[in-house]
């Protein structure tokens, strides 16, 4: 069966955990994982019979047959690998905070977007409440959505912690250009908890036409949507409503591919990522079988 | 002979804030920060309870928009400095350098007692922006001394000007207190401060053995007016600092004048410690839940004293109003399947 030879830059925790899913997709080859130094990413790599490099996005423009690269280095890197990348004719999907594509949510705005050389993945917590404030959206109109993701401390990376601004950020644009709400708001918190806490997200919209009924199916139709990609997604607490006021409360176990299972958050976007990865590969291969 | 200065600063228009459900107006804004300056406070914050940014739905919304609240602030603070908080992952950069546009002088950046990391970008900035920063570590007592300590060197090397111990759940014991100051004092260059609540009832206690620990700032509002059962009342404070032989900058009549006439008309009910509060010193739950609990507990016919301690038993940290609700609603859906 035919596959598209993809590439990893980033041999850190979100690019070994990219790896791990990658192995196990239908459609996709997992053709090379680059970093910059012999780290401990690539040493696992390697391990694992995967072509490795350490001379980081030249090692990907250099190979022809590596049709999507996934970016999960920073910002700052991504900003320089972009313009290489769309030169060279590869689909970057970026989880970074860069930016330089539009944000994809899988659930929600994939289908507008499978054109796009570069898409942007939001963050953890937009891939968890975008889909949730959009299904609200829907079906009572959001006037307003803020969140609250709360992470464990160790699954908060250096990255994260330096500039945790570009986090909420990010996940408030995202509330608004792929949620459709009105204005947006995210909080994060970080819990120390041991054991580690799941990732937890509260979502919270005012909504136009507070349909309870109908808020409630929406709901649940968009989450057995995100298991399928993310099965320890799950609906701890039912929307609430109090007025124009809808609560609802969302918990992401992770697989435990490579990181541990209370790394949903960074779970969540890898297999988001790598979901948008196979899409973009289903209609490269079609196109090989019609050409 | 004097043992040293303490340098108060007044919360009244922040941590307060909670107690009135974050509906201060313009004119109680101008009217308290105007007097507290007039009193010689010399640092005075106003904020929303959870800092720049905290108008929400998980919060609570503000009354009045943040930068008018501020500008008006400002305009009345002569002597003062406007002090403004600031918690990473609800309030950014931006909100910083707007607060620094409308007159704050100063900026406390608060974060969890094991979160200083997410700070340093912000104290960065505040340097930067010519803002006296103070780094603020909450819920102190979930930690040990040592792991304090380690994060107040931190604060330190991101430059931090002052750094804060808060007893945030008001679950600190004197000696809770004194070994946590001690530890810090001892080892940084840098002023230290503590921030108390009085879950307990040992608010002003709690400040005493700060001091005596080598703490150089201490927090208070008028009327003891904050979350939870409160912080160290500030009038009280002024005049106890003086029977144990420290100086502050502060007028004793004229801040008990503030607190009778300015600040106790505007409370929404007596700051005394009621079971609810006294749930959150015994358990240690951030001391701003309490409103919200009541409001849970009502929505789900629960004793809010059984939300208090579940929310305890599951190490919740500040900014995690949300659960409030989450625990509600699994305890309502075990007792009704019961």
């Amino acid at each position: 069966m035919n596959k598209i030879k993809v590439a990893v830059i980033g041999p850190g925790n979100i690019g070994s955990d990219l790896m791990y899913k990658i192995l196990k997709s239908k459609h996709l080859e997992m053709g090379l994982i680059t970093g910059i130094v012999e780290s401990e990413g690539i040493k696992r790599a390697q391990a694992m019979g995967i072509s490795t490099s350490i001379e980081g996005v030249n090692a990907v423009i250099a190979d022809p047959a590596i049709k999507i690269v996934f970016d999960a280095t920073g910002a700052k890197a991504h900003l320089n690998h972009a313009p290489l990348l769309k030169q060279a004719g590869k689909i970057a999907i970026d989880l970074t905070p860069a930016a330089i594509g539009p944000y994809v949510v899988p659930c929600v705005n994939l289908d507008q977007l499978q054109e796009e050389p570069n898409l942007n993945m939001v963050t953890c917590a937009g891939q968890a409440t975008v889909p949730i404030i959009n299904a609200i959206h829907q079906v009572a109109g959001a006037k307003y959505a803020e969140i609250v993701a709360s992470i464990s401390s160790k699954s908060a990376g250096p990255g994260t912690r330096q500039n945790i601004d570009e986090f909420t950020e990010t996940t408030s644009r995202a509330i608004v250009e792929v949620g459709g709400a009105h204005k947006g708001k995210a909080i994060i918190v970080l819990n120390p908890a041991e054991p580690p806490i799941m990732m937890c997200n509260t979502v919270y919209v005012e909504v136009e036409n507070p349909d309870e009924e109908a808020i409630r199916d929406a709901v649940n139709r968009i989450v057995k949507e995100i298991q399928l990609y993310v099965p320890g997604y799950r609906l701890r607490v039912p929307p609430i409503l109090d007025g124009h006021k809808v609560t609802t409360i969302i918990e992401v176990e992770g697989a435990g591919d490579f990181l541990p299972k209370y790394s949903g958050n960074l779970d969540i976007i890898t297999s988001a990522a790598v979901l948008v990865a196979e899409k973009i590969a289903e209609k490269l291969l079609a196109k090989e079988v019609h050409a | 002979m004097s043992k040293g200065i303490i340098h108060l600063l007044d919360t009244t228009l922040r941590d307060g804030s909670h107690a009135v459900s974050h509906e201060y107006t313009l004119e109680q804004i101008t009217a308290i920060a105007g007097g507290l300056d007039a009193a010689g406070v010399e640092y005075i914050e106003v904020t929303h309870g959870d800092g720049l940014a905290g108008s929400s739905f998980n919060y609570g919304r503000s009354l009045v928009n943040e930068e008018d609240m501020l500008v008006a602030a400002a305009r009345v603070i002569k002597n003062g400095k406007l002090t403004v908080l600031l918690l990473p992952g609800i309030a950014t950069v931006e909100n910083l350098e707007r607060a620094a546009h409308c007159g704050a002088k100063a900026v406390r950046v608060a974060t969890h007692v094991t979160e200083a990391d997410i700070g340093e970008q912000h104290i960065g900035i505040a340097k930067k922006l010519g803002l006296q920063a103070f780094g603020f570590l909450m819920m102190s007592h979930m930690v040990p001394p040592e792991k304090v300590l380690e994060q107040a060197k931190l604060l330190e090397a991101y430059g931090a000007d002052i750094i804060y111990i808060a007893d945030s759940a008001g679950a600190m014991l004197p000696e809770d207190v004194k070994a946590r100051i001690g530890i810090v004092t001892d080892a940084v260059k840098v002023p230290v401060g503590f921030h108390a609540h009085n879950n307990l009832s040992l608010a002003t206690a709690n400040s005493l053995a700060a001091i005596e620990s080598g703490a150089s700032f201490l927090d208070g509002t008028c009327r003891g007016l904050g979350a939870g059962a409160g912080n160290t009342q500030m009038e009280v404070l002024v005049g106890v600092l003086s029977k144990a032989g420290y100086q502050s900058s502060v007028d004793f009549y004229k801040i008990m004048d503030v607190a009778e006439d300015l600040v106790e008309p505007v409370m929404h009910r007596p700051q005394v410690v009621r079971n609810s509060p006294l749930m959150l010193g015994y358990a240690g739950v951030y001391s701003s839940f309490l409103l919200h609990t009541y409001r849970a507990a009502e929505k789900f016919q629960l004793d809010p004293r059984d939300i208090i301690a579940e929310l305890g038993r599951r190490r919740m940290v500040g900014g995690q109003e949300d659960m409030i609700v989450d625990v509600a609603y699994q305890l309502a859906q075990t007792k009704n399947s019961v």
